[in-house]
């Protein structure tokens, strides 16, 4: 019960928010602006999805701007030149689908080694991600040369700034994954271990869970969620950036936390990371409606951070 | 109370406790205890696991209150509200597990939260030092007070734990079993200090099991039982037998009516199975040991604290894989176990000593603690059906008593004895062979106690064979059939339940005062 009046917060704080600046500015309620809030905040709930698992498990992963920004990057340059295996003399040319399933799989590795480096090695994952931070950000600048890689192509576009039903297409793979992994963490029994294991590692280990296999499928998923997340960056600009995803973690982590989600693992739910990307998404949508300065965006964006989780831990009361 | 009067004309009684009691959920820890300490005399404590020292140090040390009672210093009467208020009294307690910051250094630690200054307010590090050797010298400890307390060996250690007593002015200080961890070289060492200390005018309250460290250094002992002080006098009235029969003696409260089940084959064989203090050392925290558990037979592992039940259990379990030798044989099978996965494969369940560190997960469901060990076990990736779940634990929840309003509540708001039962009905979800059971009913009331065992002695009629660790003697002599009793990591003595009784449990499993447990060759 309680649980249900929790989760119901984030949605009256959403109202909230909505009407008050459905009255502030005509232009908020349309839909015109809702689908575009949508669109905006599709990116950060690809990488939350995969944050909230992670969390949930005990961990934290603070590479996922830079992910992005090298599978967006490889999936780009495979598209546009190919990959030359020159002591081969082979030229690898690639299809659309092929370059994606590569940015994908580039994301998926990049998370894979992220938890070797937490199971075999023993880092904790607040600093094997934030070494991650860098190597894919440096990866990505030595793959693009340190410069956009642009016109991928109406097919590669179509992926960013497509639409279906009227529905833009980052919309549609956003929401999908969001359906896909609320039941993965709910009715699965690998999503169910994700609890336990965030629960209570010692406990998950003696019950005969295999505590390492979980953590490194679970960051796997992350950095290949990322990694879709780098996709629909570069498919919506056109253009592989290397500089794409910059800070992203930091939102991302944000909606996680507003969702609910505890920061000590064990406990949190996908729905209420979407509910927080919401948040977000609308509060800086509204702020640039009402023509607040964005250096004053980011200053209100923080204050609501620290109240949405003071709020929840005042309703938790017990901890 | 003119006796009071007398003891504090006299001027030799520096801490005296009279009336003690206090009261947990379910059980009674103390029942009018007295104590009384004396300048420069040491009173040992003497009691089985479980008869109320520790709840007694806490007390005295201003960790909690007594429900009744009254503790005079020097005549004075006090009431600790927090530990603090005892140090100020005059009264410092040095834990078993020591209570210092590794990363600092010596002389930070003895003067942690009231470090000297200089006038800037920076921290006087030279005057600090200076202070801390000054107050080492006399403790025969040659360090400098810059080094790390990690660096140092654990019966240094407990040295800087006494500078640190001192420097706070203790008039009485209590020590909870200082040599369980220590070298016959330290042990030395820390007599040659306490008879120091005692020449200084220091009281000292001193927990042990060693009866053979008594004549060393006691002058006065207090034997607790079941919470009642059974004996308060000078040491060397009465042989050391007789002090051991005071000691045990502990009743359940209401005698436990054992089923007897037809014992079978035998289904756990361990020969020969050690676990190494360290990866490479060749001190044992457990020695080579040998048992066996037949079908239906319920074999209690008997010993005091650090005896090494707790880990030998873990071996078996497979959580040590790199630290451990010997061999595990399930229905006459060898088995390799070097994880709990594997261990739980070959048919072995655990219910571990700490229920919420070790056993539940306690932020999830009833049903999903349930759940867990089935869920581990199944193959691929499997949709979790949360009806089916429910429903299995529902009939686990029928079938063994557990009390939650439902099987959705999460774990942590179930009762001690409700939360071992949810671990149980984890475990026969996948059906084990063998039961291991670490201190099964710790921290549990009595009437869950019985309950518990009637579920073990059941499970055993099934044809479970269990193996049940246990400080606890009523709780061994209740229920097994069988009893191994180790001491300092060595089987020190088997017997059937017929032969046991507690005295003879209890003899056994005093450490003998053997050099510690050293690799042969």
């Amino acid at each position: 019960m309680r649980e249900h009046l929790r989760k119901l917060q984030s949605v009256v704080a959403l109202v909230i928010m909505a009407t008050a600046l459905g009255f502030a500015t005509d232009k908020f309620l349309t839909i015109e602006n809702g689908v575009n809030v949508l669109r905006q905040i599709s990116v950060n709930v690809c990488l939350s999805i995969g944050m909230t698992m992670i969390i949930v498990a005990g961990g934290i992963d603070l590479s996922v701007g830079s992910v992005l920004a090298l599978s967006g990057a490889v999936a780009a340059g495979l598209l546009k030149t190919g990959l030359a295996l020159t002591p081969l003399d082979v030229a690898l040319q690639f299809t659309t689908l092929g370059a994606i399933v590569a940015g994908i799989a580039v994301g998926a590795a990049l998370g894979l080694f992220n938890g070797v480096a937490i199971t075999r090695f023993g880092l904790p994952p607040f600093v094997a991600t934030l070494g991650m931070l860098s190597i894919a950000r440096g990866l990505t600048m030595l793959w693009t040369g340190g410069h956009p890689i642009t016109t991928l192509g109406s097919e590669f576009g179509f992926l960013g700034t497509g639409a279906v039903l009227g529905v833009p297409m980052p919309v549609w793979i956003a929401g999908g994954l969001t359906a896909l992994f609320e039941l993965v963490t709910r009715r699965t029994r690998f999503g169910r271990h994700l609890y336990a294991v965030g629960g209570n590692e010692r406990a998950a280990a003696l019950s005969g869970l295999s505590v390492n296999r979980i953590k490194l499928a679970v960051y796997a998923l992350g950095g290949a969620l990322a990694g879709v997340a780098g996709l629909l960056t570069a498919a919506r600009l056109d253009s592989a950036t290397p500089n794409a995803g910059f800070g992203y973690e930091l939102d991302s982590i944000a909606a996680v936390v507003i969702g609910g989600t505890s920061l000590s693992g064990g406990r949190g739910t996908i729905i209420g990371t979407v509910l927080g990307c919401l948040i977000i998404g609308v509060l800086n949508n509204g702020l640039v409606l009402l023509q607040v300065s964005p250096f004053w965006q980011q200053v209100v964006k923080g204050f609501v951070i620290l109240a949405a989780v003071a709020i929840d831990r005042a309703s938790r009361g017990e901890d | 109370m003119p006796d009071l009067l007398t003891d504090s004309e006299s001027g030799d009684v520096l801490l005296s406790a009279r009336g003690i009691s206090k009261s947990f959920p379910g059980v009674r820890a103390l029942d009018n205890v007295q104590i009384t300490v004396r300048r420069g005399r040491l009173n040992a404590v003497l009691g089985e696991n479980g008869a109320g020292k520790s709840t007694l140090m806490n007390i005295l040390a201003g960790v909690f209150p007594p429900d009744a009672g009254e503790i005079l210093m020097k005549g004075r009467r006090q009431t600790f509200k927090r530990p603090h208020e005892a140090q100020q009294a005059g009264i410092a307690i040095i834990h078993q597990e020591l209570n210092l910051l590794r990363e600092l250094s010596v002389a930070e630690n003895i003067f942690l939260g009231r470090e000297p200054r200089t006038r800037l307010g920076l921290v006087n590090y030279s005057g600090m030092h200076r202070d801390a050797a000054a107050l080492l010298a006399p403790l025969d400890l040659s360090v400098d007070p810059g080094t790390q307390v990690r660096k140092l060996r654990l019966g240094a250690q407990q040295v800087v734990e006494i500078a640190k007593a001192l420097s706070l002015d203790a008039r009485v200080l209590i020590m909870d079993e200082p040599t369980s961890a220590l070298s016959d070289h330290e042990v030395e060492a820390i007599f040659r200090l306490i008879r120091q200390l005692k020449a200084r005018g220091v009281g000292i309250i001193y927990i042990t099991h060693k009866l053979d460290e008594l004549p060393h250094i006691a002058d006065d002992v207090t034997v607790l039982r079941d919470g009642k002080c059974v004996a308060a006098e000078p040491y060397g009235k009465r042989p050391h037998d007789e002090l051991i029969r005071l000691m045990v003696g502990r009743e359940l409260a209401e005698l436990f009516p054992k089923s007897v089940a037809a014992i079978g084959e035998e289904v756990l064989r361990v020969a020969n199975l050690s676990l190494r203090r360290s990866e490479h050392s060749a001190d044992y925290t457990v020695c080579p040991t040998s048992l066996r558990v037949r079908q239906g037979e319920i074999v209690g592992l008997f010993g005091l604290m650090g005896a090494g039940r707790t880990e030998l259990l873990q071996c078996i379990f497979g959580l040590h894989p790199r630290r451990s030798s010997g061999e595990i044989w399930i229905e006459g099978k060898r088995r390799s176990i070097r994880s709990p996965r594997q261990a739980i494969a070959a048919g072995l369940a655990l219910a571990p000593e700490d229920r919420k560190v070790d056993g539940l997960v306690l932020a999830m469901s009833v049903a999903e603690n349930i759940g867990l060990a089935a869920g581990a076990t199944a193959r691929g990736i499997g949709l979790a059906d949360p009806r089916r779940e429910g429903a299995l634990a529902r009939r686990y929840m029928n079938q063994l008593g557990i009390k939650t309003p439902t099987v959705a509540q999460p774990v942590r708001y179930l009762s001690g004895g409700n939360q071992q039962k949810v671990v149980l009905s984890k475990w026969l979800t996948i059906k084990p062979k063998v039961l291991l059971l670490d201190e099964p009913t710790r921290g549990i009331d009595v009437n869950a106690k019985r309950e518990i065992y009637s579920l073990i002695n059941e499970l055993a009629r099934g044809g479970l064979g269990v193996l049940m660790a246990s400080s606890e003697l009523p709780e061994i002599l209740a229920i097994a059939d069988r009893i191994v009793v180790l001491s300092e990591g060595r089987v020190a003595g088997e017997f059937s339940r017929d032969e046991a009784s507690e005295e003879i449990l209890l003899k056994a499993a005093l450490p003998s005062g053997r050099p510690p447990a050293r690799q042969a060759g």
